[in-house]
C-alpha cells in the first residue's frame, strides 16, 4: 500500500510523461514562446503573466482536459516494483484464462489462413491500390465471396469461456456456496448491490430530471428539457471535460450530443487526427490483410441488414478497416488485460524477432463488432471524426466487452452483476427460468457484449451510452440487461423453454430504456 | 344495430382487405350495392365519367377525387402552382413575396420545370442560362419511374423541339409523349454518401374548406448505388432513382429493410448531426409545402362530396436542407417490400379508415370531417382551412390595429403569412 502523498505524485508524475512531446505539449510550449511579445507580459511577473496569457486564451482548459483524459484511461499508478500484467489484470487465474482464449483465437485465425490458402497481410498491386482509392466511399456496392470465410468468434462463443472459469483459491465445490448463485458465472468478485448502485447512480434518481423521461411528458411542456438544454450550451461553451461529464448523466440533448461526447472523450478532431486517419486510409490502400475480410463479412453479416444502420455501411468500412491498422490503438494493451497477437514473418515461426503484431492494432474483430461503430454514425458525418470518438470509445470502454478480466466495467463482471440483480429483485423468475433451462444470461449476453448497440432503437441506445460517458462505466448496461427481465416478467414466468424465452426478448426496439432502469433502480421494494 | 358497411376494391392488396376484414364489413362486387369503394385511378374516372358514371348515393364513399390528376400529374401540378402563384401575386398576399433575384420567398418549392413539347422555347431559353446544368424528363402520365432519363445537351431531346407549329396534340399521335422537363437537384442531401428521397402521406377529406392530416411515419428511400454527380453516370438510373420500383432491381436491393429508413431516424440523424433548430424548420418547410401545393389545386377541384384522398408525397431534400416537391402519387404503393413497410402500410390504411368512416359506420358523405383528436392514429392535423379562418377572425377581432404581416423570413413568427393555428403546430 502507498500512502496518499505517494500516490499521487506517482499519478502526476505518469501524466506528465505521457503528455509529454504529445502534439498539445509542443503547442503550449509554442504560445508560451509567443506570447512574451505580448505588451502585458511583464518581465517582473513572468511565470504569473505566462500563466494568465494561457489560462485566458483556453490553453489551460485543453491541458485540463487532456490530463483528465489521462485520469480516465490510465489505471491508477501501483507500487513500483508491480509487474506490468499486474497492471493489466490483478488476479492470475483471470490472466491465464484471458491467455488460452487468445491462443484460441489466434489459432482459429490462423488455421483458417491455411485452410483457404490467403496470407495474412499483402501488399496490392499497382492496379488494385488505385482501384480502391477510386471506390473508398463505396466499399459497400463490392460483393467479393467472402463465403469462406467465418466470423473468428461469435459471442455465445465466448460466453462458454466465461462460464468455465473458476478462481482455483475458491472451494467452488462446496454446495452451500454454489447453490446459493443460481447464475452460470462463478467466480468470487464484488459486485455492487441496490443501496449500493442507488448511491453511485444517484442522479438517476426519481427526482432528479433526466432525458429520455421527462422530455417526453409534456406537464409540464418541456420545462426540464428546455433548461436542460441551456445548461448544455454553457458547458460547451466552457470546453470542460469533467462538466461534460457530469452533464451526461442525465442525458445529452439530441442536438448537442455530438459536441458534448467529444468533449468528453477530449477528441478535438485537431488537424493532426485528419492526418493521422489519412495515413491509416493510406495504410489500406497500400497493404489488404485478412482480418478486412472478417471486417467486410461483418458489417455485411450486422449493420448491412439493420433498419436503422444500413445506411452506414460504406463508413462502417471506413473507419473499421482503418481501426486495423492503427498502432495507436496497442498503447490501451497497457490497461487490458488482453495481449496483442503476434504472428511470424513467413518462415520464422517461433523467432521473436521476427513476430509482428497481427492485426497491427491489435484487435481481432468478432462477430458484432461493428456495432460498436455503427450508432456514432448517428453523431458525425465526417469519417476522420467518427473514426476518433469511435477510437477513443473503444480504448476507455468496448475493449473491456470482449476480454476477461475483474475491472468493475469487464464483461466478467457485468455478467455477474446481471445475475446478481436478477436474483435479488426477481428470484422467483430467475428460479423458474433456470429450471427450465433458460438461464437469464444465455439471452442478455450478447446484448451486453454489444452494450445494446442493434438491439435498441438508436435514440434510446444513445440515452444509455449518455450515462455509459457519464458514469465512465459500462455497470449501467448490466443494470438495463436486468431491467429488461423485470419489465418482461410477467410473459417470462409463462415461457417453458429457452426459444419461447428468446422469442419473448427477441423485439426490444420499443424500450424506453431510461424509464426501465430508473423504475428497477429506485422504485423497486428490496 | 347498425348495418355492415359493404365494400368492393379493384386493388387485391392485403393491407386493405385485412383492414376491411378486421371492422367486420362485408365483401360485396362492384355490381352490388356497395358503401365503399377502394380503387384504382382507373376505375375512378369510369366512376364520374359522363357517360358511364352513376350518381353516387350519401351513402356511398371513394377514395379519390375525380379530378385528383390535378395534383398527381406532373404537368397539372406545375401548371396549377404557377397559376396559384401568379393569383397570389395579384392579390398582393404576403405569400408571394419576392427576393432580390426574382424568386419566391415562400413559394419556391418546385424545381425549375417546362412542359414539353408545349414549353420548349421556354425552356430553351432557361437552358442556356445554365447550359451546365442537368436536368430529368418525365412522362407526364406514367409513374414508378418509368420513362425518365437525364440529359445534359439540348440535342438529347431534339425530338420534343416544336418545329413547324406542331402542337401538343400532334406531338402526341407522332409518338411524342408529353412529358415535363425539371432541373435536376444536383446538391442532393447525401447521409452515408447515398441519395435518398422521402415519401410522405397526406390525407386530404374536403378541399373546399380545405382539410388535410400529415402521417407521422414517412420514409426515406436509398439509392442502393453510391450517388457521384458526374455526367459520365447519367445513365445508371439507379444513382438517381429512389423509386423502390425501379431500385429493386439494382443488384444490392436489400430485403430485409428494403433501403428504407425511417422519418424519425432521418429527424435523430439530421437534429443530431445540424442541430435542433434547422431539422425542425426543415419539416416545418415540408408541411408548408404540402399545404400550399393543397392551396393551389384546391379551386380547380371537383369536391365531391363522397371522395377522400390519401396521397403519396415525394420529397428530395438538397444539401442546404431544402425541401423540393418533386411529385404527388394518387395511389401510393401499398404493396409490402419488407415486414416493417408491412405494418406501416396495414396501419396507415387502418388510420385513414378510422377517420374517413368514423367508428366503422356506413359512411355519410355528409359528415362533418372533423374527427376527434384520438381518432387520428398517427396522423396530425396539417391544416384545417375552416378552423383556421375562424380563428384569424378572432385575431382580427382582437388586434383591429392593423399588424403589419410578418417580416421576411420569419415566417414562423405568429403574426407571418404562415397559417400557425389549426395546423401541425
Amino acid at each position: 500500500m502507498m500512502d496518499e502523498g505517494t500516490e499521487l505524485s506517482l499519478t502526476i508524475a505518469q501524466i506528465v510523461q505521457r503528455l509529454k512531446g504529445t502534439n498539445l505539449h509542443s503547442q503550449i510550449e509554442r504560445q508560451a514562446k509567443e506570447c512574451l511579445h505580448r505588451p502585458e507580459i511583464k518581465l517582473e511577473s513572468l511565470k504569473d503573466d505566462v500563466r494568465h496569457f494561457l489560462k485566458a486564451s483556453g490553453w489551460e482548459k485543453k491541458l485540463q482536459n487532456a490530463v483528465y483524459r489521462e485520469l480516465h484511461v490510465q489505471p491508477p499508478p501501483c507500487h513500483p516494483a508491480t509487474p506490468p500484467e499486474h497492471t493489466k489484470e490483478p488476479l492470475a487465474y483471470m490472466r491465464k484464462a484471458q491467455a488460452s482464449w487468445e491462443k484460441r483465437i489466434l489459432k482459429s485465425l490462423n488455421s483458417m489462413c491455411t485452410e483457404l490458402g490467403v496470407p495474412l497481410a499483402r501488399k496490392r498491386p499497382a492496379i488494385e491500390q488505385k482501384e480502391l482509392t477510386n471506390k473508398w466511399n463505396e466499399m459497400g456496392t463490392d460483393e467479393p465471396d467472402l463465403s469462406r470465410f467465418r466470423p473468428v468468434y461469435a459471442p455465445k462463443d465466448f460466453l462458454e469461456v466465461l462460464i468455465s472459469l473458476r478462481n482455483p483459491n475458491h472451494d467452488s465445490s462446496e454446495e452451500a456456496s454454489s447453490k446459493s448463485y443460481w447464475g452460470l458465472v462463478q467466480v468470487p468478485l464484488q459486485v455492487r448491490d441496490i443501496p449500493q448502485m442507488r448511491e453511485a447512480y444517484s442522479e438517476l434518481c426519481l427526482t432528479s430530471g433526466q432525458l429520455g423521461i421527462d422530455d417526453l411528458t409534456h406537464v409540464p411542456p418541456d420545462l426540464f428539457e428546455s433548461e436542460h438544454i441551456r445548461i448544455g450550451k454553457k458547458v460547451l461553451s466552457e470546453q470542460d471535460s469533467a462538466a461534460a461529464q457530469q452533464y451526461s448523466r442525465q442525458g445529452c440533448p439530441t442536438g448537442l450530443r455530438a459536441d458534448l461526447w467529444s468533449l468528453i472523450l477530449n477528441s478535438t478532431n485537431s488537424p493532426e487526427d485528419v492526418l493521422h486517419y489519412n495515413q491509416l486510409k493510406a495504410g489500406v490502400i497500400h497493404h489488404d490483410l485478412l482480418v478486412d475480410k472478417l471486417i467486410y463479412k461483418d458489417v455485411k453479416l450486422t449493420a448491412s441488414n439493420d433498419d436503422y444502420y444500413f445506411v452506414f455501411e460504406d463508413y462502417l468500412y471506413q473507419v473499421l478497416l482503418c481501426f486495423s491498422r492503427d498502432t495507436a490503438v496497442l498503447d490501451h494493451f497497457s490497461y487490458n488485460s488482453a495481449t496483442p497477437p503476434k504472428s511470424y514473418i513467413q518462415g520464422r515461426v517461433g523467432e521473436e524477432e521476427f513476430a509482428v503484431v497481427y492485426p497491427p492494432n491489435g484487435v481481432i474483430p468478432f462477430h458484432g463488432f461493428s456495432m460498436y461503430v455503427a450508432p456514432l454514425c448517428f453523431l458525425y458525418n465526417e469519417p476522420s471524426k467518427l473514426y476518433a470518438v469511435f477510437r477513443e470509445m473503444y480504448v476507455r470502454y468496448f475493449f473491456r466487452l470482449h476480454s476477461i478480466s475483474s475491472s468493475a466495467s469487464g464483461i466478467v463482471s457485468l455478467c455477474l452483476q446481471f445475475e446478481r440483480l436478477l436474483q435479488t429483485h426477481l428470484p422467483q423468475l430467475f428460479y423458474h427460468l433456470r429450471e427450465i433451462g433458460a438461464q437469464p444470461l444465455r439471452v442478455a449476453f450478447k446484448w451486453m457484449v454489444r452494450a445494446f448497440s442493434g438491439y435498441l432503437s438508436t435514440d434510446q441506445l444513445l440515452l444509455l451510452w449518455d450515462r455509459v460517458l457519464g458514469y465512465d462505466s459500462l455497470e449501467i448496461v448490466a443494470v438495463l440487461a436486468a431491467a429488461v427481465f423485470a419489465f418482461r416478467a410477467e410473459n417470462l414466468m409463462e415461457v417453458t423453454s429457452l426459444a419461447s424465452a428468446e422469442a419473448v426478448l427477441a423485439d426490444l426496439s420499443t424500450l424506453k430504456v431510461m424509464p426501465l432502469i430508473q423504475i428497477f433502480l429506485f422504485a423497486t421494494v428490496i | 344495430m347498425a348495418s355492415k358497411v359493404k365494400w368492393v376494391t379493384d386493388i387485391e392488396k392485403s393491407v386493405l382487405i385485412n383492414n376491411f376484414e378486421k371492422r367486420g364489413w362485408t365483401q360485396v362486387t362492384e355490381g352490388e350495392d356497395w358503401n365503399f369503394y377502394w380503387m384504382s385511378i382507373q376505375t375512378i374516372r369510369n366512376v364520374f365519367s359522363v357517360d358511364t358514371g352513376y350518381r353516387l348515393s350519401d351513402e356511398q364513399m371513394v377514395n379519390h377525387f375525380p379530378n385528383h390528376y390535378e395534383l398527381t400529374r406532373k404537368d397539372l401540378m406545375i401548371k396549377n402552382i404557377k397559376r396559384y402563384r401568379k393569383e397570389m401575386e395579384k392579390e398582393g398576399s404576403p405569400l408571394a413575396e419576392k427576393d432580390e433575384n426574382g424568386k419566391y420567398l415562400y413559394l419556391d418549392f418546385v424545381p425549375v420545370t417546362f412542359m414539353l413539347p408545349a414549353d420548349y422555347n421556354l425552356f430553351v431559353e432557361e437552358f442556356r442560362k445554365s447550359p451546365y446544368s442537368t436536368w430529368i424528363m418525365k412522362p407526364c402520365g406514367k409513374a414508378q419511374g418509368k420513362g425518365i432519363f437525364l440529359i445534359n445537351k439540348l440535342s438529347q431531346i431534339k425530338k420534343w423541339s416544336r418545329d413547324s407549329r406542331t402542337s401538343t396534340f400532334v406531338a402526341a399521335s407522332s409518338g411524342k409523349e408529353a412529358y415535363v422537363i425539371s432541373l435536376y437537384i444536383d446538391n442532393p442531401l447525401l447521409i452515408g454518401g447515398k441519395k435518398f428521397d422521402l415519401r410522405l402521406y397526406v390525407l386530404v377529406t374536403t378541399y373546399r374548406p380545405l382539410k388535410c392530416y400529415m402521417y407521422k411515419l414517412g420514409f426515406c428511400r436509398f439509392c442502393t448505388v453510391k450517388y457521384t454527380p458526374s455526367t459520365s453516370e447519367l445513365d445508371n438510373m439507379f444513382v438517381h432513382l429512389t423509386n423502390v420500383a425501379i431500385q429493386k432491381h439494382g443488384d444490392d436491393y436489400n430485403h430485409v429493410h428494403g433501403g428504407k429508413w425511417t422519418v424519425s431516424n432521418l429527424r435523430l440523424y439530421l437534429e443530431s448531426t445540424r442541430g435542433k433548430e434547422v431539422t425542425s424548420r426543415l419539416f416545418d418547410q415540408i408541411h408548408w409545402i404540402m399545404v400550399q401545393s393543397l392551396k393551389a389545386v384546391a379551386p380547380v377541384m371537383n369536391n365531391d362530396k363522397h371522395c377522400f384522398e390519401c396521397y403519396g408525397y415525394d420529397i428530395i431534400i438538397d444539401d442546404k436542407l431544402k425541401p423540393w416537391l418533386i411529385e404527388v402519387n394518387a395511389s401510393p404503393s401499398l404493396t409490402s417490400s419488407t415486414a416493417n413497410d408491412r405494418i406501416l402500410k396495414y396501419n396507415l390504411i387502418n388510420d385513414t379508415l378510422n377517420i374517413v368512416t368514423p367508428n366503422g359506420d356506413i359512411p355519410d358523405c355528409r359528415w362533418n370531417r372533423s374527427p376527434p383528436r384520438e381518432a387520428l392514429g398517427n396522423y396530425q392535423v396539417l391544416y384545417d382551412e375552416e378552423q383556421a379562418l375562424s380563428e384569424n377572425a378572432e385575431r382580427d377581432l382582437r388586434s383591429r390595429s392593423g399588424q403589419s404581416l410578418g417580416s421576411k423570413g420569419t415566417a414562423r413568427g405568429g403574426t407571418g403569412p404562415r397559417p400557425t393555428a389549426a395546423t401541425w403546430k
